[in-house]
């Protein structure tokens, strides 16, 4: 099977990118999953469907990210052996997700690991709380397990177990490491414990009401999941959002990337010893969520992209303010880059560290700001432009280093990039609507949403229920490959640098728990 | 008797005045970094905030892991009451020489570190493992310094070489070469031996890189109250062991009246002032050095410990 005679199979599903999907039955869809993983793609997420009550089946969806388009490859199951084929051998990260899969929905890849991951304890192994006979008000005793690490043996090896509560103010996960001296052979991962049932949430939601639950899968990256659930929503409906919406939603977009930016670059520097980054970093920061709170009545833009555009349309006079304000963070970051560039005892620590080679960060689909760090040109708005990139192309940020000091590097660059981004659509604003009314949406019509956050794309796929309701929708952090990757990043690094390696990856534990 | 009260009354004095050491350096790192700083009074709010707290130990903690904040404070006590810090004249700095102090330090770190491993937490292990790493290349370093003193003053008691500096010496100026490369030296070692950057980071909240504070973790009120009471009493004693050697213009030879004890408790406060906010400078200009960088470091220091001794030697000769 090559790629050629799917895409003379392949039907189109409305997004705001290239979407191709197909369905296929057990050994074509793995033949299809080895031509995506022939043909360089990305296993960007899997994710599963209870579809008993319509045919008597079960789905698994499989989606690959190739520069040109996102394919959706997927496969029915009837509802008695629920079972299909791992894609683990192919795709590092096929294992959690698949995992995850079966966690929630309970149908299984045959083969890989098959310890739980969402599940610890909340509710007990028979019960699987996706599928639609499972009432999402039940509550269940909590009974948690021990859950087997893998154990690495040797002269002189020991484990230190960290978290999931941690000594700072971050969200909850587990790592397991195991150390010969200082030096790290093995980091385990254990993710799961912010895990809110967001899938299900939405199962109850109407459509229209949907984007608010996205934009609180993961809360920085707000923009991002709103305007990626709003694309598939509108796509479904052939909805065209106004061009002063879609200005502003790219505006807000960007905005996201440098706030998250400038706090991820101070505390990069605060956490090599320079508190003197942080406090500087935070500052600007500070006075960009300001500036939000100005323009768009919101400091983390929560609820700004709703269906159809955007809910705020600010006032001239506060996108002049944001205008100013903008060359303001822009000269001052330029002068803490020169001093970041030349301070060699932070240079010390940063180069080297946490070193991933582009052949390993291809292997396990790095995605977002650490794949540009290892030279990997990944980049949705340049790969796939929707509006307004599409007439506005950013310059890729990329550096081969693949270190801390390289995600540092592509950082400044990004932050630069998107500042120059928003003066040039802040100095020619289209003027006219800022939201459009969506038409009533047919039960069964499916969705892609595609939007490159700061961390790297975001993804959404929305399929209508009957009576304006959501009858599924699935969302997926970048941090999920990324995750992945930061297990083998820390390799034969000394354990006391992995808070370093850890933040200049800086993902998301919400987003990835669901 | 009188004796006894004045060297009671230093040692009161260094447990007093440690404190708001700490405090000082805190704000000026503060306004470094263009923060609005805390009080200057802030370490010791914190102390009373500690000791009305309810003590939590773990159930495994055996009665070293009580006992050792005790002799940590104990030690650093008995280390304020033998460095010369306003004056010369008192009995317990004749008897003990500076040797003795590396050796008390010693003490305080083999219990901290004993306590640390005693819970058996990864952290606590890992913590004491890295102190005992940073201390067995720091003593060394220290020692040179100490012996550029010796070589000088022909003396390791602090009385004798504070009593020789100040009547000696080249109109008490000390310019002498050597003392330029202990006393950077000695620096190296002070910023080491009180984890501060860039050996350690006390302000850090990431366990895994810490070095004093992973020992600290498991204790809490009481008992981390004098662990971290010792530790600003650690670096009043170091600051004031570099004043002796370094700078002991002011410090009174003969205690008979109260003026030279005024003024030499004046210049005290003068001199950690400005050790308090160049300590800060160095800690806000420096990010914090790999683990592994440390013994380079440390051999730094002992390296120009050893140039002092070498370069008096040929000077003398």
């Amino acid at each position: 099977m090559n790629l050629d005679t799917l895409e003379q199979e392949a039907v189109r599903v409305p997004s705001n990118v290239a979407v191709s999907c197909i369905t296929f039955g057990a050994e074509s869809w793995l033949q299809a999953a080895d031509a995506m993983q022939q043909a360089g793609a990305v296993l960007l997420t899997l994710w599963g469907s209870d579809d008993r009550d319509r045919d008597g089946h079960f789905r698994i969806h499989a989606a690959y990210l190739m520069p040109q388009r996102l394919w959706i490859i997927g496969h029915a199951m009837p509802s008695d052996s629920p079972v299909y084929p791992s894609l683990s051998r192919l795709f590092p990260v096929a294992d959690r997700l698949q995992r995850a899969v079966r966690d929630l929905l309970g149908i299984h890849a045959d083969g890989g690991d098959d310890r739980p991951w969402l599940r610890h304890g909340g509710w007990p192994a028979s019960v699987f709380p996706l599928r639609r006979d499972v009432d999402p008000a039940h509550a269940h005793a909590v009974q948690s397990s021990a859950y087997p690490f893998v154990h690495v043996s040797g002269d002189g090896v020991h484990e230190i177990p960290v978290g999931p509560v941690h000594a700072g103010t971050i969200e909850p996960g587990h790592f397991r490491f195991s150390l010969v001296g200082e030096k790290v052979l093995r980091l385990e991962q254990r993710l799961g414990y912010a895990h809110k049932g967001v899938a299900k949430r939405f199962e109850s939601m109407r459509l229209d009401d949907g984007h608010r639950l996205a934009a609180r899968a993961c809360g920085d990256s707000t923009v991002a999941f709103s305007w990626a659930y709003c694309s598939a929503l509108e796509s479904m409906n052939a909805t065209v959002v106004p061009p002063r919406a879609v200005t502003l939603r790219a505006l807000a977009l960007e905005l996201e990337r440098v706030a998250n930016h400038l706090g991820d670059l101070g505390a990069l520097g605060n956490d090599a010893g320079l508190a003197f980054g942080q406090t500087q970093f935070s500052a600007l920061k500070e006075r960009l969520l300001r500036q939000n709170a100005e323009v768009f009545g919101q400091r983390y833009l929560f609820d700004l992209v709703v269906p159809g555009g955007v809910a705020k349309d600010p006032p001239e006079r506060a996108l002049v303010a944001l205008s100013s304000e903008l060359s303001d963070i822009k000269r001052e970051v330029n002068e803490l880059r020169v001093l970041y560039t030349n301070h060699a005892g932070l240079q010390d620590r940063l180069q080297g560290t946490g070193y991933v080679d582009p052949a390993q960060a291809r292997t396990m689909g790095a995605l977002g700001l650490v794949a540009r760090a290892c030279g990997l040109a990944r980049d949705l708005r340049v790969d796939l432009p929707w509006p307004p990139y599409d007439k506005f192309l950013p310059t890729v940020a990329i550096c081969a280093d693949g270190d801390v000091a390289a995600r540092l590097q592509v950082r400044f660059d990004e932050v630069l990039e998107s500042l120059r981004l928003c003066s040039q659509w802040l100095g020619d604003m289209p003027a006219g609507a800022i939201c459009v009314d969506l038409p009533d949406t047919e039960p069964g019509q499916q969705g892609i949403g595609m939007i490159e956050g700061w961390r790297g794309p975001v993804l959404a796929a929305v399929e209508s229920g009957v009576n304006e309701g959501i009858r599924r929708c699935h969302i997926h952090d970048p941090s999920w490959q990324n995750w992945l990757l930061l297990e083998r990043a820390v390799l034969d690094n000394i354990v006391a640098d992995f808070p370093l390696i850890n933040k200049s990856f800086n993902l998301s534990y919400s987003g990835h728990d669901g | 008797m009188i004796a006894l009260l004045r060297q009671l009354a230093e040692a009161l004095l260094a447990i007093a005045l440690a404190p708001l050491l700490a405090g000082w350096v805190a704000q000026c790192r503060a306004w470094l970094q263009n923060r609005s700083a805390p009080s200057l009074l802030q370490p010791y709010r914190t102390l009373r905030k500690l000791f009305h707290k309810d003590a939590v130990l773990a159930e495994q903690a055996s009665p070293l892991f009580r006992i050792t904040p005790y002799v940590v404070f104990g030690t650093m006590m008995l280390a304020a009451a033998i460095i010369p810090s306003v004056t010369t004249d008192v009995p317990f700095a004749r008897v003990a020489d500076a040797i003795a102090l590396v050796g008390l330090f010693a003490t305080a770190r083999v219990f901290m570190a004993l306590a640390a491993m005693d819970i058996g937490t990864a952290f606590g292990t890992l913590g004491a493992r890295r102190e005992m790493m940073v201390g067995f290349l720091a003593e060394p370093a220290l020692l040179m310094v100490l012996f550029n003193a010796f070589l000088m003053y022909g003396s390791t008691a602090l009385p004798t070489v504070v009593h020789d500096a100040l009547a000696f010496d080249t109109h008490g100026l000390l310019l002498r070469p050597s003392l330029a490369f202990a006393g950077v030296a000695f620096v190296m070692v002070l910023l080491a031996e009180n984890g501060r950057i860039p050996i350690d980071n006390p302000t850090t909240h990431l366990e895994l890189t810490m070095i004093h504070e992973a020992m600290l973790l498991e204790y809490s009120a009481r008992h981390l109250a004098l662990m971290e009471w010792a530790s600003w009493l650690k670096l009043f004693n170091y600051a004031c062991i570099g004043f002796a050697l370094f700078a002991p213009w002011g410090i009174a030879l003969h205690a008979d009246t109260a003026s030279p004890l005024l003024l030499a408790l004046a210049l005290l406060v003068l001199k950690l002032t400005v050790a308090g906010a160049v300590l800060a400078v160095i800690e806000t200009v420096s990010a914090k050095l790999r683990v592994f960088r440390a013994p380079e470091f440390l051999s730094m220091a002992f390296l120009l410990a050893v140039l002092g001794i070498l370069v008096h030697l040929l000077l003398r000769s």
